[in-house]
């Protein structure tokens, strides 16, 4: 049952083969069994045996959706009233969140199961997993490997059959990079796409939910529920969400892709770059034409990302203060004490590095040579798109320029860590939708092929990457120990 | 661009966050680092470029005004360290 | 060496809106501590904002009154700092780019009329409240006002005594109340004031160092924090010491500037665009809109006054301070028909005492203007003498009666019948032989004497120009 995909999960779910009870059941016991890979913060097992019971209610009276049933799970960092939403910190550890997150809401509406919360590098600021309070996730191909990160547990725990499907958000490639490590599907949205109410921020104008799936269908069914508008939030795109699975068959006969030449430089190994551009020899066998493009701005998203991303996080992070909710350390002498303690024992190092140097980016006298200029670098990256997506309809490349690397090989330089997303980071500079699909193995381990669209193009990167799948099973392959 | 320690304690002040006496000197080192890594944002010229604060081009959407909320203080205190007579309870603040 | 005192007023005027600014919860004063403080307010982890249509209508409004610069564009950015009545740790206000900007005001100071300068006016949140009392050494944290819209209105620094800048601060008092867009209430807190004091010799062109008087929530503590505050700094720097450009608060109680701790330390607001929320754009329609909606704006209305009514600049100054003032007035005018001058006496002689014994303003008078009307129709028709009327005032005070039934119920009503009067008359120059033969041998002070009697036998009830005339003819022969 474990190895179905959600489109084939429903169906045996309608037909009355199973019920979701069964499922979620088979899931729990799935998630104790391999609890080794701590993929899981919270399992909410009794909550998602009551809302697989709703569930056998709605289908047997017919009113059952796509996703109605399906066991679900979704990263710690999308509230979810009362239950422990931790965003991966010691900071939140004790938090019960008091209210749904919208996203939360959508898939309750949809009838889906949520089997419980998923591992995260802390307040999403990671790309291993190794900065969780709560341990790092293993990664299922390969346990002396990372998961990638942030979304770490959410790739671990699809990959691993674990949950169907999972959520995950991406500020820098957080649902991308982890996706590749492990395997499966990931798609980031176009910003503005699923709404973040209740998405525990942490660079507001970075972040966005999405799907983590083991194929593209589950994705664009899930996307469907996550998609729309929300009022709750300013930065919602009110614009109408289309039907993500009718266009999935498409030909790609004329399809033109763009390869960024800045994509296939010396970072990228050599095996590495052999897989994506197998892949891409795959796309001109659907008819699909390939050209070369230069975004020669594309370097700078690094430094620029590691200003914006930190000073709008040392914002949103202010709130943590021990006095609310949350982390509140003991005795405080003082008002300056009871801040200075809390929030640094409730905050890991990687989370005060970034407060840090985003506080010291936005503080006077550096705001212009930071804060500002990367704000400008930001529009010439956007612009670089602009064009070049004006000429193709979509673009390709490597997810990250290895696959995924040892756990600790990295945590001693947060820099060497921070490069690792050289090719995901532009993306959310732009606010583009992109997603990450299996392509290949180098070292035994799995290795994804990044799609970038336009604006809005969620549609057309789904189809792309669906008709791969349909010629290609590297999206079948399952961990060694968890078939 | 290199951070002294005291820079160091001093953001870390403005951002009342504690940190460790013997991790300063590391989060000195890493800090620098990290502002070298965003040093190649300098040699950009970026005088006529207008800043992007929002991937999309979009205007403030407004709300109508109605109260929606109703009270919920119960609920949200439950998740409070330290209340009394429905007050969030702080060290005495001085003006 | 003579000094000259520099002020400028940072003024917080509380939008009156039913909801906060970026949130649904509500504004009303006075709630159960924390019950109005909802998600959004309290900074839970993962809300957003969501911009409040009425704040931005209001603030055009004030723009547009003001004959401001409003901006096609405008940016809310976050302004940071820690304190426990500030949840986000982040206060939402507008930095770089206000939604008002260059304006200007005439305020009246002793006769001459002075221009102040608006630099700008932007829409912010505003903070919670702290309590101090009570919690074993504790302070308590209300969030109730957290999100409340406030528009804080930023003159130049082109006040030069504590006589203009309470000038000032009536003035936009004045008209804030007139725009509707904020009650006004300093008691509650909805209008309050920083205000920037510095002093330098006179003649000197730089400006001196200044420091920021904090909260200052009512009219007479202006003035007396700005005078303490500049004897303050003349006597620092008389003495050789400097002014520090530090923040204080003025101490009622002790009619005292005091160092504001908490601020004390170099603060570094670290300002930047809130990424949560988007750049507001105010349309040319929608200024147009807020120019519709504007009423007669006080100055204009004064005007009016003077040319209408014919009464004076004074006269014309209390009667259109308040918007409920003037139309009150009005009303009284146009329900009663009577001469505009009885109708002006009477509406800032008896009826403004009143409220002011009981502290009352004018929405609150026990007597709504159709009654106030009911009875001046009753002194101009000559029903009542003035004397009457002030007791049927009274007895309109304290009843929902009219007029005419006070005065029928009581027997008020003017005597008009000339025989009864003659006959009174006749019998006190009768019983008063005495007095007569005085005033007949030249004493004229004796006629007061008459008069008097024949008002008290009528009860007050006759009139006294009848009576006078009638006397002196009578008394004649």
């Amino acid at each position: 049952m474990h190895n179905q995909t959600i489109a084939e999960l429903a169906k045996g779910l309608q037909a009355g083969e199973f019920s979701s009870q069964e499922l979620t059941t088979a899931h729990l016991a799935r998630i104790k069994q391999h609890s080794g890979l701590n993929c899981f913060i919270t399992v909410t097992e009794v909550e998602a045996l009551a809302q697989a019971k709703i569930a056998d209610q709605l289908i047997s009276d017919g009113k059952a959706g796509p996703l109605t049933g399906i066991p679900l799970a979704h990263k710690d960092i999308f509230c979810t009233q009362g239950i422990k939403t931790s965003c991966g910190s010691k900071m939140l550890d004790n938090f019960q969140a008091p209210y749904n997150a919208t996203v939360i809401e959508r898939f309750n509406q949809a009838g889906a199961v949520t089997l419980g919360k998923l591992n995260m590098d802390e307040f999403a600021m990671g790309s291993s997993n190794e900065t969780s309070f709560f341990g790092p996730v293993k990664n299922p191909w390969d346990h002396s490997a990372v998961p990638g990160g942030s979304s770490g547990g959410s790739a671990c725990a699809v990959a691993a059959r674990l949950a169907v499907g999972a959520t995950g958000t991406d500020t820098g490639g957080s649902i991308r990079q982890p996706a590749a490590f492990c395997g499966i599907t990931g798609l980031k949205p176009t910003y503005g796409r699923v709404s973040r109410y209740g998405m525990i921020a942490f660079a507001s104008s970075l972040d966005q939910g999405g799907p983590m799936t083991r194929t593209v269908e589950d994705a664009a069914l899930m996307l469907q529920t996550m998609a729309g508008f929300d009022s709750r939030d300013s930065t919602s795109v009110d614009k109408p969400v289309p039907d993500y699975s009718t266009g999935l068959n498409d030909s790609l006969a004329g399809l033109k892709i763009g390869l960024p030449k800045e994509f296939f430089g010396d970072n990228l190994n050599t095996q590495m770059a052999q897989v994506v551009e197998e892949a891409i020899a795959e796309y001109t066998r659907l008819g699909a034409e390939v050209v070369e493009v230069s975004m020669p701005n594309i370097n700078l998203s690094i430094p620029a990302y590691y200003i914006i991303a930190p000073a709008e996080c040392s914002a949103n992070l202010s709130r943590f203060d021990g006095v609310r909710y949350g982390h509140r350390c003991e005795a405080p002498e003082d008002l300056n004490d009871l801040y200075i303690r809390s929030r640094g024992e409730g905050f890991g190092s990687e989370v005060k590095r970034r407060i840090l140097i985003g506080t010291y980016a936005l503080s006077t006298g550096y705001y212009d040579a930071y804060y500002l200029q990367a704000q400008k670098i930001r529009r010439l990256i956007s612009d670089d798109f602009k064009k070049v997506l004006s000429e193709v309809d979509v673009l390709m490349g490597p997810v990250t320029p290895t696959p995924a690397f040892g756990l600790g090989e990295k945590t001693g330089d947060p820099i060497e860590m921070y490069l690792s997303d050289m090719y995901t980071i532009a993306v959310n500079l732009a606010g583009l939708p992109a997603l990450s699909i299996p392509a290949g193995f180098v070292d035994q381990k799995p290795v994804g092929l990044q799609i970038i669209g336009n604006y809005f193009d969620e549609a057309r990167l789904l189809n792309v990457a669906h008709r791969f799948q349909q010629e290609t099973d590297w999206h079948q392959q399952a961990p060694a120990g968890i078939e | 661009m290199a951070l002294t320690t005291e820079e160091v304690n001093k953001i870390a002040y403005l951002a009342r966050l504690g940190i460790d006496e013997q991790d300063v000197d590391s989060y000195a080192k890493e800090l620098s680092g990290i502002l070298n890594l965003v040093e190649q944002m300098s040699s950009v010229n970026t005088e006529q470029v207008t800043p992007m604060a929002h991937p999309m081009d979009q205007v403030q959407r407004l709300r109508v005004d109605e109260v929606t909320e109703g009270d919920q203080r119960a609920l949200f205190q439950a998740q409070a360290p330290d209340v009394e007579a429905g007050l969030y309870l702080v060290p005495k603040v001085i003006d | 060496m003579e000094w000259e005192t520099v002020i400028g007023l940072e003024i917080h005027a509380q939008l009156a809106t039913k909801s906060k600014i970026f949130s649904g919860a509500s504004t009303a004063y006075g709630a159960e501590p924390n019950t109005q403080a909802c998600a959004v307010d309290l900074g839970l982890p993962g809300v957003l904002p969501v911009l409040n249509e009425q704040a931005v209508h209001l603030a055009l409004r004030f723009g547009v009154a003001i004959g401001a610069e409003i901006a096609p564009y405008s940016v809310f950015s976050r302004k940071n700092y820690f304190y426990p009545d500030l949840p986000k740790g982040y206060q939402i206000s507008q930095f770089e780019l206000p939604i008002v900007g260059q304006g200007v005001l005439d305020i009246e100071v002793e006769g001459e009329t002075k221009r102040i300068g608006v630099t700008r006016a932007h829409l912010e949140e505003d903070a919670g409240k702290s309590l101090h009392e009570d919690f074993q050494g504790l302070s308590g944290i209300d969030l109730n006002r957290a999100g409340t819209p406030l528009l804080e209105i930023v003159s130049e620094p082109d006040m030069r005594s504590a006589k203009e800048a309470v000038a000032y601060m009536k003035k936009i008092h004045t008209l804030v109340r007139y725009l509707g867009i904020c009650d006004g209430n300093m008691q509650e807190g909805s209008f309050r004031c920083d205000a920037n004091v510095s002093v330098r010799p006179k003649g000197q062109a730089e400006f001196g160092t200044r420091a920021e008087v904090k909260n200052l929530n009512s009219f007479r503590f202006v003035e007396k924090a700005i005078n303490y505050e500049v004897e303050r700094q003349i006597d620092r720097i008389e003495s050789g010491l400097s002014v520090v450009q530090e923040t204080r608060l003025y101490d009622s109680d002790l009619d005292e500037t005091r160092s504001m701790r908490s601020k004390e330390e170099a603060n570094d607001y670290r300002y930047f665009p809130d990424p949560d929320l988007l750049p507001v754009v105010i349309t040319e329609a929608l200024i147009e809109q807020a120019r519709g909606e504007l009423p007669e704006l006080p100055d204009a209305k004064k005007l009016r006054f003077k040319e209408q009514y014919g009464v004076d600049e004074e006269t014309a100054v209390l009667l259109t301070h308040s918007k409920d003032t003037a139309d009150y007035y009005e009303a009284v005018i146009s329900a009663s028909g009577c001469e505009v001058k009885l109708c002006t006496n009477w509406v800032t002689g008896h009826l403004a005492g009143a409220l002011n014994k009981d502290g009352l303003d004018i929405t609150q008078s026990p007597i709504g203007h159709a009654r106030f009307a009911g009875l001046l129709a009753r002194i101009a028709d000559n029903t009542i003498s003035g004397k009457i009327a002030k007791q049927v005032f009274e007895a309109l005070w304290h009843s929902d009666q009219t007029a005419d039934e006070i005065i029928d119920q009581k027997g008020l009503k003017q005597i008009t019948d000339t025989g009864a009067i003659e006959a009174i008359i006749d019998e006190v120059i009768a019983n008063n032989a005495g007095q007569v033969e005085q005033y007949l041998s030249g004493k004229d002070k004796v006629f007061g004497f008459f008069v008097g009697q024949v008002m008290k036998l009528t009860q007050g009830k006759a009139n006294p120009g009848e009576v006078n005339a009638m006397l002196k003819e009578k008394l004649k022969r």
